[in-house]
């Protein structure tokens, strides 16, 4: 990877924190005038490639120099605005830049059968926009630009949502949905920001940090506190602010949700975890109290109540669009462990979870664009009827679970060690429990795949089809990712543990 | 030599695989594709047979995962060789019955049968293979679902049923009791590898270790203790071939190995008997024996008789690991072997009945013995075997198991021994008994059944025979691994 640093331009390198958000915001504009959707489509894949370049040369840059900060237009911070990264977004940027770019490789075959041709370069705009603000929130250290790119990414987001109108007209109402709650989550958070500003004097989030610990018994901070939480938990889909969520994953096409599912809610993730301990710091009584009493119970909570209700869904995508919040939930276990470990265990878990639901998607999208499915019941037999989809699905169903053999099984695992070490043995049977759920409906789904009979066409012959190359190629890349990095785990924990450091050494400063 | 004893250990997880999928690509030639089956098993018996013979050695393969602390690995030791013995030893006798049952009875999707077979039989060996308790469940686990298919093989309503309890309580146990046990372990122990006198024996108190011997013993659900006991009538609605390996061989059996294997090589038996719990384990499993033998007794259908008839019989194995004394090890060790060839055989028997008769209720069967007289014989045989009658080997694993029952004084469990031996009788013998004395039916069965499923009975009921002969070498397998001195 340090190859990659050394043949690119010095000036390049040294604006690389600016220019990867920069590139997919200009290239949006570019790709809206395109004349069809094709090249919008290769405009997003260009600037997708480009930010998985750049983000891997800022995590290197990372590892080797520690943290960078970037004074964006040269004002230097705290009166300008930061972007500051450090190894906890910088799993962020290269997460959501590989995941962008390998969704994007996928989009073309999905978006060419469910979007209109005359705007499908819109839609491929609205998608560049939606990944420059995800990128912008995982970049800045600025309270108030992370507002701006957070509401950046959402809007883009209810537009994308609301595309899926043309095949299923509930996209509009989930996208309205989502609107409605989102704008009050950006709300909540835009107002706690507001009154740490009138507390401290400043956006930036390292100053902030610095001055707040004086200010502990201020009810403003408090206050700031408790909208700044609601607000992300909202965007994170943090139980029980996930109302949203399921029909917006449900409704929307197949590349949104592929998208949204793996890198979306991760991000405000990432934000809450930020916030905890880089800008308000844990001793505090009324931070410490959250740890326990709002993440880990409402963790908890969500692992298995929600589990339980994606037992129950008919719609496959549904189905799976609950199993994320549930999975939201082990994220916000190991932020309630609020250890090293605890934290590298929901970070490795937030990386895992893109790769396995990432798997999980995308092959119902493959289906989608054979068989046009919805329901559990669509997918009988698919396991001969389009045999290397469905083992890519199966694969990524196991992780979910947390099969041995699989990478989520270290999400269970070090999430498991994290909360043993804290005396939590309620939470490791609560994890038990709810893999139990999990492998009930996921086995829902495998049992339709491969025991139900195929679909027969008029000559008694099973119906057989392969799904595009294009989708099939990532789909693959994710889901040996899944079975590799059970294998070679070494990496992604070197990673995650970096972060949960990165994390927890502003509560140092 | 090429063949190295690590090169053999992972021989006998691929080989079946490799088997799998020839089977697999040659589906379309019915031959050919038996023929695959048999090449495999045959040389995975080779391969075992060698592992047997280097098993002094106690080759190993790890694979540490990073720095996780976790690694998968293969290690030979006498119990695992043996169980693997009886395995690849028995398929090959049960892939010449299988052939002969599917074929006689014109089973849809044979292709898919014999897949998931041999895949069943990787992870059989895996079991019996694996050097630590994360290894094994991953095997234990790949067995479970690969014999779902197999058990669903019919896919009607009934049978898909039944395979959705299979795998409920095989896949919740594990997963509920099992998981948390070996988190546990690798928690207080620092790693999950069996290790000899028992990784956790001075490591954990008795009170601890006797809440971790209930979660694995429950967790693995294939030893069939009672209350977690009914996926396996419920799996009786395989065909019978399934039935006879799988259910009375590869898949019971693998979980009574576990069983002993976490018994003796994770607690030791210096911990099992310190914690109090073991006593308690030990009265479930003489009850469950009791019990179930008395259930089987009033099951008219032939098949359901067996499986509670396992169901008691896995109890010994149970009951020898809590006892824990050297001489009582030794017994649910050779408990393991006997019953397997003497039940395969009553399976089969079972099987070849109804393949040429179409009658699966024992009251329909009076008389059959005089039209089916190797098939009612070999029925025979396998039941003298499981009461404990000289000479067959059902008798050593009952004597050895009283004999360290006594050891320990714990006289009661004698008893409920003995008396599942007079229950046995009871419920076995009739069977052949009525076979042969009652008058033959008017009507119906012409011939005695196609070649293929009556000469693999006889085979493992002469084999079930042999076996009390060969005590001396069995035993001076096994007894480094309990330290027995005879």
């Amino acid at each position: 990877m340090e190859f990659l640093a050394s043949i690119l331009p010095a000036q390049i390198v040294a604006h690389a924190p600016a220019i990867i958000v920069v590139v997919p915001l200009l290239m949006a504009a570019v790709s809206a005038i395109m004349p069809n959707g094709k090249l919008s489509w290769a405009l997003v894949v260009i600037s997708a490639a480009v930010s998985v370049v750049l983000a891997i040369v800022l995590t290197v840059d990372v590892q080797t120099s520690g943290v960078i900060s970037y004074a964006m237009g040269g004002w230097a911070p705290p009166a300008g605005i930061e972007f500051r990264i450090d190894s906890l977004n910088a799993v962020l940027l290269l997460l959501l830049t590989v995941i962008g770019l390998l969704s994007a490789v996928y989009a073309l075959p999905s978006v060419a059968m469910q979007i209109d041709a005359n705007r499908q370069s819109l839609f491929y705009a609205a998608f560049l926009v939606c990944f420059a603000g995800l990128l912008g929130v995982a970049i800045t250290g600025d309270a108030f630009n992370m507002f701006v790119f957070l509401e950046i990414s959402s809007i883009s987001t209810y537009v994308l949502v609301g595309m899926g109108a043309g095949r299923d007209r509930r996209a509009l109402t989930a996208a309205y949905n989502y609107l409605i709650l989102g704008t009050i989550g950006a709300t909540f958070f835009v107002i706690g920001v507001g009154f740490l500003y009138m507390a401290t004097g400043t956006l930036n989030m390292a100053d902030m940090a610095a001055r707040l610990p004086d200010l502990s018994s201020s009810r403003v901070v408090q206050a700031a506190f408790a909208f700044i939480i609601v607000g992300l938990g909202l965007k994170a889909a943090m139980f029980p602010l996930h109302l949203w969520l399921p029909n917006a994953y449900a409704y929307s096409p197949d590349f949104v949700t592929v998208f949204q599912a793996t890198t979306a809610t991760k991000v405000a993730f990432y934000t809450l975890v930020r916030f905890m301990f880089d800008v308000f710091w844990p001793d505090a009584a009324f931070v410490a109290v959250s740890f326990f009493w709002v993440f880990a119970v409402l963790g908890i909570v969500a692992m298995i109540v929600v589990s339980i209700q994606a037992v129950f869904q008919t719609d496959a995508r549904r189905l799976l669009a609950f199993s994320s919040v549930a999975q939201a939930g082990y994220m916000m276990l190991g932020l309630g462990i609020g250890s090293v470990a605890g934290i590298a265990a929901g970070m490795l878990h937030l990386v895992n979870h893109a790769m396995m639901k990432g798997v999980l998607f995308m092959a119902l999208g493959a289906f989608a664009v054979r068989f046009g499915i919805r329901r559990i019941s669509d997918l009988n037999g698919f396991g001969r009827s389009m045999p290397f989809t469905s083992v890519a699905f199966t694969i990524g169903g196991l992780s979910l679970i947390g099969v041995p053999m699989t990478v989520g099984f270290w999400s269970k695992w070090y999430l498991g060690v994290a909360a043993f070490e804290n005396g939590w043995w309620w939470a490791v049977a609560a994890l038990i429990v709810s893999s139990l759920i999990a492998l009930v409906y996921i086995g829902r789904m495998l049992a339709a795949i491969w025991v139900a009979e195929p679909q027969h066409d008029r000559d008694g012959d099973i119906v057989t089809a392969r799904a595009p190359w294009l989708m099939l190629i990532p789909i693959w890349i994710l889901a040996i990712a899944n079975v590799w990095y059970f294998f070679q785990p070494e990496f992604l924990i070197s990673l995650t543990n970096a972060a949960a450091e990165a994390a927890l050494a502003g509560e140092a400063r | 030599m090429m063949w190295s004893p690590e090169i053999a250990l992972l021989a006998a997880l691929i080989i079946p695989v490799i088997g799998g999928v020839f089977v697999g690509l040659l589906g379309k030639t019915p031959n050919l594709r038996e023929g695959a089956t048999l090449v495999a098993s045959v040389l995975l018996a080779l391969n075992v047979a060698y592992l047997v013979s280097v098993t002094g050695d106690r080759p190993e393969l790890i694979y540490e995962i990073g720095s996780t602390g976790l690694a998968f690995g293969l290690k030979l030791e006498p119990l695992g060789a043996l169980f693997a013995a009886v395995a690849s030893g028995l398929w090959i006798v049960n892939s010449l019955y299988s052939i002969g049952y599917m074929r006689g009875n014109n089973e849809k999707n044979q292709t898919r049968f014999f897949v998931f077979f041999t895949i069943a039989i990787a992870a059989a060996m895996g079991v019996a293979l694996s050097s630590n308790l994360l290894t094994m469940f991953l095997f234990y686990e790949a067995l479970t679902l690969s014999t779902y298919p197999l058990v669903a093989h019919k896919g009607d309503a009934k049978s898909s049923r039944g395979a959705a309890i299979y795998l409920s309580i095989l896949l919740g146990t594990s997963i509920g009791f099992l998981l948390p046990a070996i988190i546990a372990t690798q928690y207080i122990a620092g790693s999950t590898d069996f290790t000899v006198g028992g990784l956790l024996n001075g490591e954990a108190s008795p009170m601890v270790a006797s809440v971790l011997l209930v979660l694995f013993i429950f967790g693995i659900g294939k030893a069939a203790l009672m209350p977690v006991h009914p996926w396996l009538p419920n799996a009786m609605v395989a065909p019978t071939p399934v039935s006879a390996l799988l259910h009375a061989v590869a898949v019971v059996k693998a979980g009574v190995f576990a069983v002993l294997k976490v018994s003796t090589y994770i607690f030791g038996p210096e911990l099992i008997a310190a914690a109090p719990a073991s006593d308690w384990l030990a009265w479930i499993a003489a009850l469950s024996i009791v019990a179930a033998s008395i259930i089987a007794m009033s099951s008219n259908n032939l098949k359901r008789r067996l499986a509670f008839s396992t169901v008691s019989q896995l109890s010994y194995v149970t009951i020898g690991a809590m006892i824990a004394a050297p001489l009582a090890l030794l017994g649910a060790a050779l408990q393991i072997v006997m019953h397997a060839w003497a039940k395969i055989t009553l399976f089969m028997c079972a099987g070849a009945i109804y393949t040429a008769s179409k009658k699966t209720e024992i009251s329909d069967m009076r008389g059959l013995g005089r039209l089916m007289p190797w098939t009612f014989g070999a029925f025979a045989v396998g039941a003298f075997s499981i009461i404990g009658l000289p000479p067959f080997g059902g008798m050593w694993p009952k004597l050895y198991l009283m004999m360290g029952a006594a050891s320990t004084g714990q006289l009661a469990l004698i008893g409920a021994l003995i008396l599942s031996s007079i229950l046995n009788v009871g419920y076995l013998l009739p069977i052949p008994g009525r076979g042969f004395f009652d008058p033959a039916p008017k009507e119906g069965l012409k011939k005695p059944g196609p070649m293929l499923a009556v000469l693999p009975p006889v085979i493992t009921a002469a084999g079930a025979t042999i076996l009390f002969f060969l005590i001396g070498p069995l035993t001076d397998f096994l007894a480094p691994v309990f330290g027995v001195e005879l």
